[in-house]
């Protein structure tokens, strides 16, 4: 086997001029290249002109069936009340759980990251099991603690002498009691990172600051904030598009309901396209989504930098 | 790198090898591929080895889809042109498949057959598998909904005897709220995430559900709208509990009196059975739903599962095969003994005795009285929108006027491709 990359790589090097020696980072790149273009750029294109169509089931039995609507699709998004409730439901999500899910996984860093703590090893270990479980076992779990009638969270909640509440059966509970499972099950993957970037920030400058007479909110404030700031912005980033994509919790817990208070815009993008074969009506929900997510990057990106350099 | 295309190539190999070996090696018997849903699979497999020593020349080879998955999953194999020689389909999605050209019609099949004969079946069942005087499918089971009752409360709420009308249904579920006082419990059980109950009571109002050859949604007319203010009344005066999660375990409410009627299917009449404690076994009773007036019995839906075969098969008569002999009388006896499932041929329901059993006759009676659904590709779609409504309606976010006029447009909306494919054959015409 060596000697055939040998023997390739001689042929393709050996000559110094330069026509060879361009050529060869293209051919080491072309079998990646090839397969992005034929699973990712081709697929891409493709929505993006289906978006356009109103392929649907009928198109599916006679391509003939199939007509050219323009802008009619994203049209009909507009006039469409479940696409703005969708809209709606995951820019809550995305604007409570997001926040709270960075802050959880911040503070959750902090105290692992804390010369105070022990077992630091096994507080990460815990911490980041709910990353790595199926949603769907975790779902299972939360559906019991979430029971109105016998479940763990009204059980401690009738212990206080509150109210009782149906946290997934009531449409006003249901966005909360996700981002509450959302928030449990990720913020491990950001902790982690955020304890990397802990670590990278010199005990020095904790040191002079302690002989300046700062106290923890101040160090916290003046010294580990901005130190963290391009984790944050990393986190951030990556955290606002996953949450946009908000789409396995309902799907398992709540199927949208109740009243459509759950339904997010992947999971009516999968009813529409999958469900109910309506593929170009999915796929100009697709470029939707994809617009707000680039719109919502573009915004961090110009805020979190002016922040960092200024 | 390397080693890695090395793998794959490996894997590829093997695949074609396989694939070959697969053509090749079945000479002389043929495999069929059969599709089922759900708790059937399980069954199924305890039948086919009666078939396979009947005809040694054919293999079955059973795939089991769950039932969320199934449709999904039908369409896509449609797509690929990879269909299975036999499947189980839900008989409400048999205009789907008709419409994709995708089913084989059985009409030539059944006039010669001997085992199949369209008498000895439920007539309303029957016609859900006709499109046009065409036949696609052959009914394997039937499902219908009926009233699940606690015997105890209804007597006690001065109805000895189950309701046999709307009025009496509303005076019954207003004298056991009574009866409760202050206590949290409810009359019936209509859980709000499912479109069978309003589309039953739109059904026994006598609306059609969609009009004009199927091409508008017909619910904010009168049928349909006194029905859905009738039924959606049920939640505003606390008859019936709000929201679905308040009730996961309805063995449970049952026994506790949480409520004391549900509409349900005949797959509660074993779980009934099985999960409800031993003194509550003769405290539970069926009945056929209750009908608008004196007189007019409730109809409830066709429901149930059909066996179709696709005109991709490249094996179709020993498909028909494997039809007839789910259709057999004896083995649909064993069917039903080890599924519950109800048969569809009356036949059956004589010998095998169920005819007679306290709380399967009563699907007996209402399976007199079913009507199919709207046989048009968008059913589930519409359906769907209609539990939406309901359930809107029955959390008081909106009123029925409101909520019927903007059914209607949703409805229409999604039968526009339907009306437009629907004109152009008349202009080809």
């Amino acid at each position: 086997m060596t000697q055939a990359v040998t023997t390739i790589g001689k042929r393709i090097f050996s000559r110094s001029s330069t026509g060879y020696s361009r050529r060869a980072p293209y051919f080491f790149l072309a079998p990646a290249l090839f397969m992005l273009c034929v699973f990712f750029f081709f697929p891409v294109i493709a929505s993006f002109f289906m978006s356009f169509t109103d392929f649907d089931i009928y198109g599916l039995s006679d391509i003939s069936l199939v007509r050219l609507v323009g802008l009619d699709n994203y049209a009909e998004l507009l006039r469409d009340p479940l696409f703005w409730i969708a809209l709606k439901n995951t820019f809550y999500f995305v604007l409570i759980g997001g926040p709270l899910s960075i802050a959880v996984s911040l503070s959750a860093a902090l105290l692992i990251n804390s010369k105070l703590a022990r077992l630091k090893g096994l507080f990460r270990l815990v911490y980041f099991t709910p990353v790595v479980t199926t949603l769907v076992s975790v779902a299972i779990v939360w559906r019991y603690i979430y029971h109105p009638r016998f479940g763990l969270l009204n059980y401690v909640l009738d212990i206080f002498g509150i109210q009782t509440i149906d946290w997934l059966g009531d449409p006003f509970w249901a966005m909360p009691s996700i981002i509450i499972l959302a928030v449990w099950k990720n913020f491990g993957y950001n902790m982690i990172i955020f304890i990397a970037g802990l670590q990278n920030i010199p005990d020095e400058l904790y040191e002079a600051s302690k002989i300046d007479g700062a106290n923890a909110v101040s160090q916290f404030m003046s010294i580990t904030l901005p130190m963290l700031a391009p984790t944050m912005l990393f986190v951030g980033i990556i955290t606002m598009i996953g949450y946009f994509q908000l789409f396995a919790e309902p799907y398992i817990m709540t199927q949208g309901g109740p009243v459509n208070s759950t339904l997010s815009i992947v999971l009516y993008m999968y009813q529409e396209g999958f469900r109910w074969w309506n593929m170009g009506y999915a796929a100009a929900l697709a470029f939707v989504l994809f617009i707000i997510i680039f719109i919502g990057t573009l915004i961090q990106l110009r805020v979190q930098k002016s922040g960092y350099e200024g | 790198m390397i080693t890695r295309y090395a793998i794959l190539l490996f894997i590829v190999c093997n695949v074609i090898l396989l694939a070959m070996a697969g053509c090749s090696g079945s000479s002389d018997t043929t495999e069929i591929r059969f599709w089922v849903f759900g708790a059937e699979g399980e069954v199924v497999e305890q039948l086919l080895p009666d078939f396979e020593r009947e005809n040694p020349d054919i293999r079955v080879r059973v795939q089991k889809i769950p039932w969320t998955a199934a449709h999904e999953k039908l369409l896509t194999a449609y797509a690929s042109n990879s269909l299975p020689d036999i499947c189980q389909l839900g008989n409400t999605w048999i205009p789907e498949f008709e419409m994709l050209n995708a089913l084989e019609e059985l009409h030539s099949r059944v006039d010669t057959s001997g085992i199949i004969s369209v008498e000895d079946y439920f007539e309303g069942i029957w016609n859900t598998n006709v499109i046009d005087d065409e036949l696609f499918g052959i009914p394997w089971y039937v499902d219908t909904r009926v009233l699940f009752y606690r015997k105890d409360v209804l007597r006690d709420a001065g109805f000895p005897e189950p309701p046999r009308t709307w009025s009496e249904l509303y005076q019954l579920s207003k004298n056991i709220k009574e009866r409760a006082g202050t206590e949290e419990r409810y009359a019936i059980l209509m859980p709000t995430n499912e479109w069978v109950p309003p589309v039953l009571f739109g059904l026994q109002g006598g609306s059609s559900l969609l009009r004009d050859n199927g091409t508008y949604g017909d619910f904010s007319g009168d049928e349909f709208k006194n029905s859905f203010e009738f039924y959606t009344d049920f939640y505003h005066e606390g008859l019936a509990p709000v929201g679905i999660t308040q009730v996961t375990n309805i063995y449970q409410g049952l026994t506790e009196g949480y409520f004391a009627m549900y509409i349900s299917g005949p797959w509660n009449i074993g779980e009934f059975r099985r999960r409800l404690p031993d003194y509550m076994q003769d405290n539970w009773g069926t009945a056929p739903l209750p009908g608008p007036s004196e007189g007019t019995p409730g109809v409830s839906i066709a429901g149930g599962s059909s066996l179709v075969m696709f005109n991709q098969s490249r094996f179709k008569d020993e498909a028909w095969k494997l039809i007839e002999f789910f259709s057999r009388p004896d083995i649909q006896i064993r069917f039903n003994e080890i599924s519950g499932n109800l048969p569809p041929r009356l036949s059956v329901w004589e010998i095998s005795g169920i005819k007679d059993d306290i709380h399967i006759r009563a699907f007996y009676e209402q399976l007199q009285y079913v009507v199919p659904l709207p046989k048009v590709p968008e059913w589930e779609q519409i359906a769907l929108k209609v539990q939406q409504y309901a359930e809107i309606v029955s959390m008081g976010r909106m009123t029925v006027p409101q909520a019927l006029t903007a059914l209607d447009r949703e409805v229409d909306r999604i039968l526009d491709k339907r009306r437009w494919i629907l004109s152009r054959a008349d202009q080809k015409e």
